[in-house]
């Protein structure tokens, strides 16, 4: 398989987000900000990564029975370390994505990849794999975060951009659930041209 | 009294699916029909509730005293997991008719994230296991209003001239929007 097609079908092909619609939850749940999107999709793109070297590294000794729980095992182990992990070294990103950590665990891209890639492929692809996926979710999330960011605050990563009476509404639920309706409407208008 | 605010709280005024934005998966895969998503619902409403009491008594009479509070996310993940084979299984044998209408939805449970979001956030808001058992009841009829309307509305809009580019999930994503900006109104109720 051509591992440059590979890395790179997860930021536009195959984006998560824009094309496969999978973990909305957090992607709707954290956007409020650039950086609180960037964060949680460099923390998922960890756990992806590890976890589809794990899962294929181990693929001929996993029954096939009992894959579905060993995978979610797997996945919950580099769900910790992450937790554990931010909590240490990066408190202030660790309180504002908040429940939003231990729900990677069943963030549908996670186990999707494990049991649709790497439960099938070598451990090399898997891994480039897990690296695009992951680094697609984080783009789709910060420009996601970015939007809303620019849209409710007129800022963007803390960066003033826009003065003003802004429309504050982006920031807050509703927003999110627009500017990704908008965002994914744009994308497939993009992917047919 | 204190009841009350649970209840009104979970429901209306940080509403699961809109405020909290947990469970968005089914919300937006399976709410095209209303008599489906009274049955995710229902189902939802089953697992949660016990998935929350299981997790409740393990983290207070296992984890806690023994010092294992890391291990909270790969235990629940498991308990749920194993919950809802089991409420499966139980189901198919006790109540086939039960089992028809929630079966096909118990699978799709385990990767909810609504069903593990609650069971963390009664641990982390410290309720007593009545409060929890509450609480989950009424984040599951919160998550079952949310899908019904948004079911209720998607059928009507199924017969609506959608301009060509917003058809589909944009346009229901949208929708979604205007039903959150409508559940703000009760902020400040509680």
């Amino acid at each position: 398989m051509n591992q440059v097609a590979n890395f790179t079908k997860g930021f536009i092909k195959e984006n998560p987000v824009f094309v496969l619609l999978l973990g909305l939850c957090p992607t709707l749940g954290v956007t409020s900000t650039a950086i609180n999107g960037l964060g949680m999709g460099l923390a998922t793109t960890f756990v992806l990564v590890m976890s589809n070297l794990v899962v294929s590294l181990i693929k001929n000794a996993i029954p096939d029975k009992v894959r579905i729980p060993s995978f979610i095992v797997i996945i919950a182990s580099f769900v910790t370390i992450v937790e554990l992990t931010m909590q240490a070294y990066t408190p202030a990103l660790f309180e504002a994505l908040g429940l939003f950590i231990p729900l990677i665990v069943v963030n549908c891209i996670v186990l999707g990849r494990a049991e649709a890639f790497a439960s099938k492929q070598t451990v090399f692809s898997s891994v480039i794999d897990g690296l695009g996926m992951g680094l697609g979710f984080a783009f789709a999330l910060t420009i996601l975060g970015a939007v809303r960011e620019l849209l409710g605050s007129g800022n963007i990563f803390g960066l003033e951009l826009m003065k003003g009476d802004l429309m504050l509404v982006f920031v807050l639920a509703p927003g999110a659930f627009i500017a990704l309706g908008y965002l994914i409407a744009l994308m497939n208008k993009l992917a047919k041209s | 009294m204190e009841y009350f605010v649970i209840v009104i709280g979970s429901i209306f005024v940080s509403n699961i699916v809109l405020a909290q934005f947990l469970g968005i998966c089914p919300f937006v895969g399976v709410s095209g029909k209303l008599s489906t998503s009274i049955g995710m619902g229902g189902a939802v409403l089953f697992v949660m509730t016990l998935a929350t009491i299981v997790t409740w008594v393990l983290q207070y009479y296992l984890l806690t005293p023994f010092g294992l509070g890391f291990m909270q996310t790969i235990v629940f993940i498991l308990i749920i997991a194993a919950l809802v084979q089991m409420v499966e299984i139980i189901l198919k044998k006790v109540s086939p008719p039960l089992y028809q209408a929630l079966g096909v939805f118990l699978p799709l449970i385990t990767t909810n994230c609504a069903v593990l979001g609650v069971a963390i956030l009664t641990i982390q808001k410290e309720f007593s296991l009545m409060e929890g058992v509450v609480f989950a009841i009424s984040n599951a009829i919160g998550f079952t209003l949310a899908l019904v309307l948004f079911a209720g509305i998607r059928e009507h809009l199924d017969l609506m001239e959608v301009p060509k580019g917003m058809r589909g999930v944009p346009i229901a994503l949208l929708v979604a929007g205007i039903l959150a900006l409508a559940f703000m109104g009760f902020t400040g109720m509680v």
